[in-house]
C-alpha cells in the first residue's frame, strides 16, 4: 500500500533532482569550502552558486543570505542577533515555537516582550501591531504564512509600521518560501527565515535573509564563515540541495486547486468547519470536525496509510492542542477536534480523492463508535 | 504500554501469537508540572508517564515492529483522577487514584480511542483474568494465577462492555515467568523494577503533592485544623489539618496529645465537618460494619438479598468472610464475621466468591 502524505507543513520529500545535485559533494567532489586546494575551491564554488539561486528566489543580494542549520536556527539568530536587554520586541501568539520560545527566553534575559493575539480568523492586523509599539521597540517578528492554518499575514503593512517606528521587521517565512512568490523588497522585511526541508530539500539546512546594513550579533563563534555571522564549516551538500530546491521551486503552482478540491469535498461532511478564514498558503487547510477526537482521527488515518497532523508534538510524542488554534479563540474541545492537512507539489488528484474518501468514512466511523 | 515489563511482555506475547497490534501509551501527567513548588523534585526519572517510560515503551514497539502512538489524556487525568484525589484528602478520606484511572482513563477513554482507530480489544498488563460465562450470560472478572500480583482490587469498576473488550494476557502467568518471557524476547525492560508508588506522586509524599497542587491552582490549603478527640468525645489534643491523617495511622498522633499516653493511639475516624479526628487504641480500630456506595456488580446483575462473600477493604488486605446486604437508599451494608482493622472511608471494598469478583464499591463510612 503506498501511503498518501498530507503533512507537508511538517516536512516534504526531497526531490530526486535535489538528491542528485548533492550526491557528488559527499564523494568525488567533497571538500571543505575554506580549504585552499581545488577540492575546497569546488565546494566554495558550489556554495556561491547555491547562494545565488536562493537570492534569486527571494529577490535579494547574495551577500544578504546566511546559511543555517534550519528554520529554528534562523529564527533564533534573527531574534538573539538583533535584541539586547532593554529592547522591546513585538511578536504574535501564532508564531512557531522557534520564535515564541526564543522570545520568551530573551524576556528572561531582560528584553520587554509583547505578544499580539490574532483575530478569530487567524490574522494579525497591522492595527494590533501599531497599538503594541513602544518607544524602545527594536524588533517586530511576524510570520508570513502560518503553519497550522496557512493564513498569510500582512507583512508589507507591518514592515511599514516597523520602519516608521525605527524598528526592524523579521518574518518567519519557513512555510511560505517555495509555496508563494517571495520578494523581500516588496515585503519590506529586514530579516526572513526559511527552511530547506519544507521546500523539498533535506532536513538540517536553512537560511536567514539579513538586509544589507542590519547589524547582527552571531549566535556562535569560531571561524569567519558566512561573513562572520555564522561560524562553522558549511554543510555543503545541504547548501547545494537548498540551492537546487530554490531553483526548482514552483511558487505559482496549482496546489491551491488541489487543496480547494480536498477542502470542498470534506466540508460536505456535516459539522465541519475551516479554521482560518483569511487569505492562505495554497497548500494548507485546517478543518474542525465537531465531536471528533483529532488524536484518534490522526491515528486511524495513519493506520489506513494517510499521514496528517493535529496540534503540536510535545516531548513524549503525544500531541497538545495547537497554540495557534487556541490563540484564535477556539475552545479546548474545538482545538482537540481540529485536523491539519497540508499538501506538497507531488500530491496527485487521485491521492486527494482517495484521501477524501478515507477521511470521510473515518470521521463517520469515529462518530459512530462508542464503548 | 506504560514502558514497564508487564505491558511490554503483553505486547511481545500477543505479537508472537500473530495478533495485529497497535501500541498505545497514555500520556497522563507532566512530571515537571509541579517542579519548583516546595517539596517537589526538579527532575523525575523512571516513573509512570515520564519521558523515559514513553521512550522505553516506544523502543519495545519498535523492536516488535508494531505501530505505536502516545495518546495525550492529561486533561481527563487531571479532571477525573488528580482533582478527586486532592478533594478526597481534603474531605478527610483516603483515595485510590489507580481505580479512578482504570475507570475513567484506561478502560474508558483509552478503550474508546482503541475502538475508534479500529481495534477490537485492548490488552493490558494487569494481573487479572476475565472470561465469559454463558450460563450466567455475564463477563466474569477473576483473581490471577499469581496471587501476589493480584490487581482485581483496582478493577472492580469494570462494566460488562468493558470486560468484553479487554484482554488480560498475564492473568494466567507468574511474575517471574513474565520477566523470563520479556528476557526471551530480548526486551530491554525485562529487568526494570516494578512501579510501587502513585504514578503522579514521585517519591510518594502526598502531603507535599497536595500543597504543591493547590499552590499551582492558586488555592490556599483549607484550614482544617481541629481537635483530637477520644471515643467518648473528650478533647485530648490538637492537629494541623485532617488531610494529614488516614484511618489506622499512628504517626503524627502521639506528639499532638495534650498528655502523655502510655499506650499508642491510632486514628479511628475523621469528621470533615467538625475537623475532629477521633483517636483510640488499636482494639478500637477493629470494626465489623461499613456502608458502601457507588457500587458496580460484575458476577451478579444486582444485589437483591444478603450475600455471603469475602470482602477486601484495601490493597494489602486479605479478603475476610462477610455478608453484604442491600439498603433502601441504594447503598449496601458490609458486615464482617470478625471485626477488621482500619476500615477506611475513601478506599474501596471489593467482594469475592472464591476467585470471582462479585463487585465492589466505595467505603463511605465505617
Amino acid at each position: 500500500m503506498s501511503r498518501i502524505y498530507l503533512d507537508a507543513n511538517a516536512t516534504t520529500p526531497v526531490l530526486p533532482e535535489v538528491v542528485e545535485a548533492m550526491r557528488p559533494f559527499w564523494f568525488e567532489t567533497f571538500g571543505n569550502a575554506s580549504s585552499i586546494h581545488q577540492s575546497g575551491q569546488h565546494a566554495r564554488s558550489a556554495i556561491d552558486d547555491a547562494r545565488q539561486h536562493l537570492a534569486a528566489l527571494l529577490g535579494c543580494r547574495t551577500t544578504e543570505v546566511i546559511f543555517t542549520s534550519g528554520g529554528t536556527e534562523s529564527d533564533n539568530l534573527a531574534l538573539f542577533g538583533t535584541l539586547r536587554a532593554g529592547d522591546h520586541c513585538i511578536t504574535t501568539a501564532i508564531e512557531h515555537h522557534a520564535v515564541l520560545h526564543a522570545a520568551e527566553e530573551l524576556a528572561k534575559r531582560g528584553i520587554d516582550l509583547t505578544i499580539v493575539p490574532p483575530t478569530p480568523g487567524g490574522l494579525i492586523t497591522p492595527e494590533s501591531i501599531l497599538t503594541a509599539l513602544m518607544p524602545n521597540t527594536k524588533l517586530i517578528s511576524v510570520m508570513l504564512g502560518n503553519n497550522e492554518t496557512g493564513v498569510l499575514q500582512p507583512i508589507a503593512a507591518i514592515a511599514e509600521i516597523a520602519h516608521n517606528a525605527g524598528a526592524l521587521l523579521h518574518t518567519d517565512a519557513v512555510q511560505a518560501v517555495g509555496k508563494i512568490p517571495i520578494d523581500v523588497k516588496a515585503l519590506g522585511c529586514d530579516l526572513l527565515s526559511l527552511s530547506g526541508h519544507k521546500m523539498h530539500a533535506p532536513q538540517g539546512i536553512g537560511a536567514l535573509f539579513v538586509r544589507k546594513g542590519v547589524t547582527l550579533q552571531p549566535l556562535h563563534y569560531g571561524g569567519a564563515h558566512e561573513r562572520e555571522r555564522r561560524a562553522g564549516t558549511e554543510n555543503v551538500p545541504g547548501i547545494v540541495a537548498l540551492g537546487k530546491a530554490a531553483q526548482m521551486a514552483e511558487p505559482n503552482s496549482d496546489m491551491a486547486n488541489l487543496r480547494d478540491r480536498l477542502e470542498a469535498a470534506l466540508l460536505l461532511i456535516p459539522g465541519t468547519r475551516v479554521n482560518g478564514t483569511a487569505e492562505r498558503l495554497p497548500n494548507t487547510t485546517n478543518l474542525r470536525f465537531d465531536g471528533i477526537d483529532a488524536d484518534a482521527l490522526v491515528i486511524a488515518l495513519d493506520l489506513q496509510g494517510i499521514s496528517t497532523s493535529a496540534g503540536s508534538a510535545c516531548q513524549s510524542g503525544s500531541t497538545e492542542p495547537s497554540h495557534v488554534i487556541l490563540a484564535m479563540g477556539l475552545t479546548h474541545d474545538e482545538a482537540k477536534s481540529s485536523l491539519r492537512l497540508s499538501l506538497n507539489r507531488l500530491n496527485t488528484v487521485a491521492e486527494i480523492d482517495q484521501a477524501t474518501a478515507v477521511i470521510t468514512s473515518t470521521v463517520a466511523r469515529l462518530r459512530a463508535t462508542a464503548l | 504500554m506504560s514502558g514497564g515489563v508487564d505491558s511490554s511482555a503483553v505486547a511481545a506475547l500477543l505479537r508472537s501469537e500473530g495478533h495485529t497490534l497497535v501500541g498505545l501509551t497514555l500520556q497522563l501527567w507532566n512530571q515537571r508540572r509541579l517542579a519548583g513548588h516546595e517539596g517537589m523534585p526538579e527532575q523525575v526519572r523512571g516513573r509512570c508517564c515520564s519521558i523515559d517510560d514513553v521512550y522505553d515503551a516506544r523502543r519495545v514497539a519498535e523492536q516488535l515492529e508494531i505501530p505505536y502512538y502516545v495518546v495525550n489524556q492529561q486533561e481527563r487525568f487531571e479532571a477525573d483522577v488528580v482533582k478527586p484525589f486532592v478533594a478526597e484528602y481534603l474531605a478527610g478520606r483516603t483515595p485510590i487514584p489507580c481505580t479512578l484511572c482504570n475507570n475513567h482513563l484506561k478502560f474508558d477513554q483509552l478503550l474508546l480511542t482503541a475502538r475508534q482507530i479500529g481495534a477490537e480489544k485492548i490488552a493490558t498488563g494487569h494481573y487479572a483474568r476475565n472470561e465469559f460465562d454463558s450460563v450466567r450470560n455475564r463477563w466474569i472478572l477473576k483473581r490471577p494465577t499469581d496471587r501476589s500480583k493480584d490487581q482485581t482490587y483496582f478493577l472492580f469498576g469494570l462494566t460488562q462492555p468493558q470486560l468484553a473488550r479487554t484482554l488480560f494476557p498475564l492473568g494466567h502467568m507468574e511474575k517471574p515467568d513474565v520477566r523470563a518471557m520479556a528476557e526471551e524476547h530480548d526486551l530491554a525492560v525485562a529487568h526494570k523494577p516494578d512501579s510501587q508508588e502513585i504514578c503522579f506522586i514521585p517519591g510518594g509524599d502526598y502531603k507535599a503533592f497536595l500543597a504543591a497542587y493547590l499552590d499551582d491552582q492558586d488555592q490556599a490549603m483549607p484550614d482544617t485544623t481541629g481537635d483530637l478527640v477520644d471515643t467518648a468525645g473528650n478533647t485530648v489534643g490538637h492537629h494541623t489539618g485532617i488531610h494529614n491523617f488516614t484511618v489506622g495511622q499512628r504517626k503524627g498522633v502521639q506528639q499532638n496529645l495534650n498528655a502523655h499516653a502510655a499506650s499508642p493511639f491510632y486514628v479511628l475516624g475523621i469528621d470533615a465537618n467538625t475537623h475532629n479526628v477521633t483517636v483510640g487504641s488499636d482494639e478500637d480500630l477493629f470494626v465489623r460494619t461499613a456502608t458502601i456506595d457507588r457500587l458496580n456488580w460484575i458476577s451478579i446483575a444486582a444485589l437483591e438479598a444478603p450475600l455471603r462473600v469475602e470482602a477486601k477493604i484495601r490493597h494489602r488486605h486479605e479478603p475476610a468472610p462477610a455478608t453484604i446486604s442491600p439498603n433502601e437508599d441504594g447503598t449496601i451494608t458490609l458486615t464482617f464475621d470478625e471485626p477488621q482493622r482500619a476500615v477506611t472511608p475513601g478506599q474501596s471494598a471489593v467482594f469475592y466468591q472464591e476467585d470471582e469478583v462479585v463487585g465492589g464499591g466505595w467505603i463511605s463510612s465505617n
